[in-house]
């Protein structure tokens, strides 16, 4: 214990500020392309068209059965091979997160979907909706406010995923906390010095998250 | 105005509606009376498609609902429905419930939607909760919202499914004197009820549905006081 000594982060501090931002950022984007495909996914697999629903479902399961991590390693170094050009980290990070959320944004939706009452549905329609018009102005407008609350889980899940995207040489939070261990040969103080970044996010926003749920619950 | 045939519909192995054949005139209000389980709401959903019927044949004007090149959406303009649990839009204001289908669906403009939306909560004695949200309402108040939302598509046909049902004793008469006058002023009308005054007073004719059939149809004062079936008999022993 007498040999910590967390001022040797001190020098690098704007690294960890940098990186924790860049988190932000990957998980923000990422989480709104989850969104947009997730809620297109979420429906497909409640289509009666037999197709639509067979290809959301198989991507879904896809993304849920199997590792971020390998996910992310065939995006960056994987794809390249067979596109015959890289892309470049902050694209294949953002883009593997936010493909990777997208199946789980999809089973919120779904949850959300399912769990606005089924009169709404039909009172939509006895008014002469069509079923996007039920959608768009009626269901999914309630969903989403449903939705909130696993949607903020799902943020602060990829905020930590986020960390993975070390792997493939990107710029954030874990990493900077690498290159300083590297440079100070002292892991422990950047690494928990990271650990304190992510949980004070991750914390934060599950704060500002309960208030706008306790606002939203007023709404009703 | 509306005529059935020999209306089959099943769900799973469950044979709900066993033949149904009926017509309803212009103006004419029908009310549906029968015990819990005999296909009364299942009838009336059939009636604008919210069930699709197993066989037989709906015409609404003419117009075959069996057609599979009849437009639905087209057919459901012109009958309104209103709900025993009101299914208000919870997360639009009262004016929104009402004006969104005829703008959004009969393309209507936004300001005479709503000059015509005030119209209509006047004529439900709610012109003052235009703007509040549907969860600040009482049951009676949501039910007349929802009625005005029914006709701001100004259907031909009105279907009411128990729609004083969910609702406390001293609300249920407001909604019916809503009903009273639409009748009075000549719209056509399909109503499952239990409010067997209501029946009496506003009907032009009584069907008593058991088992997924048409038991026995007539003149409410027939069906009251001589009714010629069993099942009918012991049903309205039952509830008179
Ligand atoms: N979507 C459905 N799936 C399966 N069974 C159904 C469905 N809707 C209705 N039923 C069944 O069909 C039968 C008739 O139901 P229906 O709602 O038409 O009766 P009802 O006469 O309106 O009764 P109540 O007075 O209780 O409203 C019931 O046995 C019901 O359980
Ligand atoms: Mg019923």
């Amino acid at each position: 214990m007498t040999n910590l000594d967390f001022t040797i982060v001190l020098p690098y501090i704007n690294l960890f500020f940098r990186g924790a931002l860049t988190a932000v950022e990957i998980t923000l984007l990422a989480v709104l392309i989850g969104i947009f495909i997730g809620t297109f996914v979420g429906m497909g697999k409640m289509s009666r068209v037999l197709i639509l629903k067979l290809i959301c479902s198989t991507y879904v399961e896809i993304i849920r059965g199997t590792p971020l991590l390998v996910q992310l390693l065939i995006f960056y170094f994987g794809l390249p091979q067979i596109l015959g050009f890289t892309i470049p980290e902050f694209p294949a990070a953002v883009l593997a997160l936010g493909i990777n959320s997208g199946g789980y944004v999809a089973e919120i939706v779904r949850g959300g979907i399912l769990a606005v009452d089924r009169g709404q549905m039909e009172a939509a329609r006895s008014l002469g909706m069509s079923h996007a018009q039920a959608m768009r102005y009626i269901i999914l407008p309630q969903a989403f406010k449903k939705m909130i609350p696993p949607l903020g889980n799902e943020f602060v899940t990829l905020l930590k995923n986020s960390s993975l995207a070390t792997t493939i040489g990107f710029q954030e939070l874990t990493r900077a906390a690498q290159i300083v261990a590297g440079s100070t040969y002292r892991p422990f103080e950047p690494y928990i010095t990271a650990a304190a970044f992510y949980l004070i996010m991750t914390l934060g926003f599950s704060w500002i998250l309960g208030v706008l749920e306790r606002r939203l619950a007023a709404g009703d | 105005m509306i005529e059935v045939r020999d209306l089959h519909k099943s769900f799973g192995k469950l044979e709900v509606l066993k033949g149904i054949s009926t017509r309803i005139d212009k103006g004419e209000v029908v009310v549906i009376i029968g015990p819990s389980g005999s296909g009364k709401s299942t009838f009336l959903r059939c009636l604008n498609l919210l069930e699709r019927p197993n066989r037989g044949e709906i015409k609404i004007e003419g117009k075959s609902l069996m057609d599979p090149c009849t437009d639905i959406n087209k057919i459901r303009q012109d009958v309104g429905m209103v709900f025993q649990h009101f299914n208000l839009f919870p997360h639009k204001t009262v004016i929104e419930n009402i004006t969104l289908a005829p703008v959004k669906v009969r393309g209507v403009n936004p300001k005479e939607a709503q000059e015509r939306a005030m119209e209509l909560l006047n004529r439900v004695g709610l012109a003052g909760k235009a703007g509040c949200y549907p969860s600040s309402l009482s049951g009676g108040q949501k039910q007349r919202v929802a009625i005005a939302r029914a006709l701001a598509m100004n259907p031909k046909v009105m279907l009411f499914d128990e729609p004083t049902s969910a609702l406390d004793p001293e609300m249920i008469k407001e909604v019916l004197d809503v009903m009273k006058d639409l009748a009075a002023e000549g719209m056509t009308m399909v109503v499952v009820t239990h409010e067997m005054g209501f029946a009496r007073e506003v009907g032009d004719r009584v069907m008593f549905m058991d088992e997924g059939m048409i038991v026995e149809e007539g003149r409410p004062e027939e069906i009251f006081e001589r009714p010629q079936n069993q099942r009918t008999r012991e049903f309205l022993s039952k509830i008179l």
